[in-house]
């Protein structure tokens, strides 16, 4: 079980409040990602989860209880560090079995564990090794494996991927989501990448200055993100958004439409700008377009094979059904 | 990263310091050897001067304060390092908690070490362990009791003490830059691993420290096994406080025998180098990693 929620919860250091007064929900089993720039608060929302921070004011609910005052240890959640936090001094071994070691676990339960996480991380093989040995992913799965042995509540997780280079970080983010599926334990994940939010989440909170802006699953934001913050904010390439007269053509302060959603032709279209950079990524190319009138370029994509150069004139088409209007509070019209 | 030129240069450049150390070092240390060698008495006209092989070195081992002044440095050295690592990883810990003032009591921990050894044995010796005008006799006097007559009583204690409490801010310091050099997520995930502080500390801090622990032993061994002020300064190397080091002192310049002083000097080179190779290959290895 692992169903945890937030009432009211607040954190201020000193004179500065970091996170005003927010409530979430987050479901037994559920994947969820906290996403948002740095600074956002997201990691001191998941430490305040744990227990590393005090709350300011407010509950923390773990099934049910109020876990508020708990330590860290009593709350029944796993965390893995940005660093992994491993235990240099000990072999791969020993940092697995150290949270049973603390819990005074039987030695025969202790191995069965470790034996057994060993194997669903592909560790075996580096059971007798220190750390300082391993790569950056087995260092991250061994610490994956010292939070699987204590069989938590639920798993937290401060970006887990950010040290590890993008090849292993992409084959470690579908080992996470195999890990959520396998075990079905929530799991709290905090990154600043909207991809791995968007890849792994069952649902996604967007968090702005300690501000949740919008909670849904990745395709709710996508597609109907409440605000200008999220819209630009989930989506790679970034959504364009355009102010002035062509938004108020739209009836909006501020119009929105992502590159995907706009029709690339080099005879005629709605827009007509010049190519400025192309970034060619083989499946598909994207234009930065300057259109007259508008403040800045247009990202538009195109397919792999459009065969357009810097300084050519271009037409751009967006697709009427796709556009999202915000109005100047930058909230979204429906 | 360096050319043959910028190395030949660099070469150049060092070899008046080198030459200049090296002499330094290797005048007194060729004297030592010699005198160590000869029969050397200048208060003695009586006694012929001359070469006597090992005998020097027979007779310093043979005296019967040798064996007795080898324990004394021991249990001085010894104590002088359990009391300063122990104390010193202590107030490490107490001075690496955030608390107002910090910087001011940093400097008023170091502050010891900057006092000239025969100062603060005069001071420890004439204004705390005075049994008449002491601080601590007062204590002493105030509980009622009788005040202790602590340089004959307890002559090797009363040194322990005044010379921890000179190198206590040395261990401290190196201590602190080693626990602040501890990541504070391992403390953090041993925290949610659930253990206590005091699990904290002995799986994860004093590991982390074991290192900076042993570099403190080896300086500290190599710097107590020659302390002299503090003891010429209180007890003259009376009531069983006899080192090594006085011993020496006291067979060149009291007994004017200088070539059975010089042989004790070498014995003392031979024990500060065993403890300076250990020393140089954890520093080294601190230094590649």
């Amino acid at each position: 079980m692992g169903r945890i929620e937030l009432k009211q919860v607040k954190k201020s250091f000193g004179d500065v409040t970091v996170i005003p007064p927010l409530d979430l929900e987050i479901e037994d089993g559920e994947f969820v990602v906290f996403v948002g720039p740095s600074g956002c608060g997201k990691s001191t929302l998941l430490r305040l989860i744990a227990g590393l921070e005090d709350t300011t004011d407010g509950n923390i609910e773990i099934d049910g209880s109020d876990a508020t005052g708990l330590p860290p240890a009593k709350r029944g959640l796993a965390m893995v560090f940005q660093s992994y936090a491993l235990y240099p001094h000990m072999s791969v071994r020993k940092n697995i079995a150290f949270p049973m070691r603390m819990a005074k676990l039987p030695k025969e339960e202790q191995d069965r564990r470790i034996e057994s996480a060993a194997k669903a991380l592909n560790l075996t093989d580096y059971l007798d090794r220190r750390p300082g040995q391993l790569s950056g992913g087995q260092r991250q799965r061994v610490a994956i494996g010292r939070a699987i042995v204590r069989e938590p509540a639920a798993f937290l997780f401060d970006e887990p991927l950010s040290n590890l280079d993008a090849a292993l970080r992409v084959g470690m983010r579908l080992e996470i989501s195999e890990l959520h599926k396998r075990l079905d334990t929530t799991m709290v994940y905090v990154t600043h990448d909207q991809v791995e939010a968007m890849t792994m989440a069952d649902k996604i909170v967007v968090l702005q200055a300690g501000v949740i802006e919008q909670v849904g699953s990745p395709l709710d934001l996508y597609r109907t993100p409440r605000n200008k913050f999220v819209a630009g904010f989930i989506g790679s390439p970034k959504m364009n958004l355009i102010e002035g007269p062509e938004a108020a053509r739209h009836n909006a302060h501020t119009m929105g439409i992502r590159p995907e959603h706009i029709t690339v032709s080099s005879e005629s279209g709605d827009w007509t700008g010049t190519v400025g950079v192309s970034e060619h990524l083989g499946s598909d190319t994207f234009f930065h377009v300057n259109v007259e009138g508008f403040g800045e370029p247009i990202t538009v994509r195109a397919g792999g094979d459009v065969d357009l150069h810097y300084g050519d004139t271009i037409y751009l088409t967006p697709d009427p059904a796709l556009i999202h209007r915000f109005d100047d509070k930058g909230l979204r019209i429906a | 990263m360096a050319t043959q030129q910028s190395r030949s240069a660099a070469r150049l450049m060092m070899a008046p310091a080198v030459v200049l150390l090296l002499g330094w070092m290797l005048v007194p240390l060729i004297m030592t050897l010699y005198f160590s060698f000869r029969r050397y008495l200048p208060n003695r006209p009586d006694i012929e001067p001359g070469w006597v092989g090992f005998e020097n070195y027979a007779r310093f081992i043979g005296s019967s304060s040798f064996w007795p002044a080898v324990q004394t440095t021991l249990i001085i050295v010894g104590g002088v390092l359990v009391i300063t690592v122990v104390l010193g990883i202590i107030l490490a810990l107490l001075l690496d908690q955030p608390m107002w003032g910090q910087g001011a009591v940093r400097i008023l921990v170091i502050a010891p070490f900057f006092v000239m050894p025969t100062v603060s044995a005069l001071v420890w010796k004439n204004m705390f362990m005075d049994p008449v005008n002491g601080i601590l006799a007062h204590l002493w006097k105030f509980f009622g009791a009788t005040p202790v007559q602590w340089l004959s009583q307890a002559s090797l204690e009363s040194i322990i003490m005044i010379v921890s409490w000179q190198w206590l801010p040395f261990a401290t310091l190196i201590l602190l830059t080693a626990v602040q050099s501890l990541d504070s997520e391992q403390l953090e995930a041993a925290e949610m691993d659930g253990a206590s502080y005091l699990n904290r500390f002995w799986f994860i801090i004093l590991p982390h420290l074991a290192r900076a622990v042993t570099i403190v032993i080896l300086i500290q061994t190599i710097f107590l096994l020659s302390i002299f002020a503090e003891i010429f300064v209180t007890t003259g190397g009376a009531f069983g406080t006899r080192t090594l080091t006085y011993l020496i002192f006291q067979r060149v310049l009291e007994s004017q025998n200088i070539g059975l002083g010089s042989a004790g000097g070498v014995y003392a080179i031979i024990l500060a180098n065993i403890v300076a190779i250990f020393l140089m290959r954890i520093v080294g290895k601190n230094l590649d990693a």
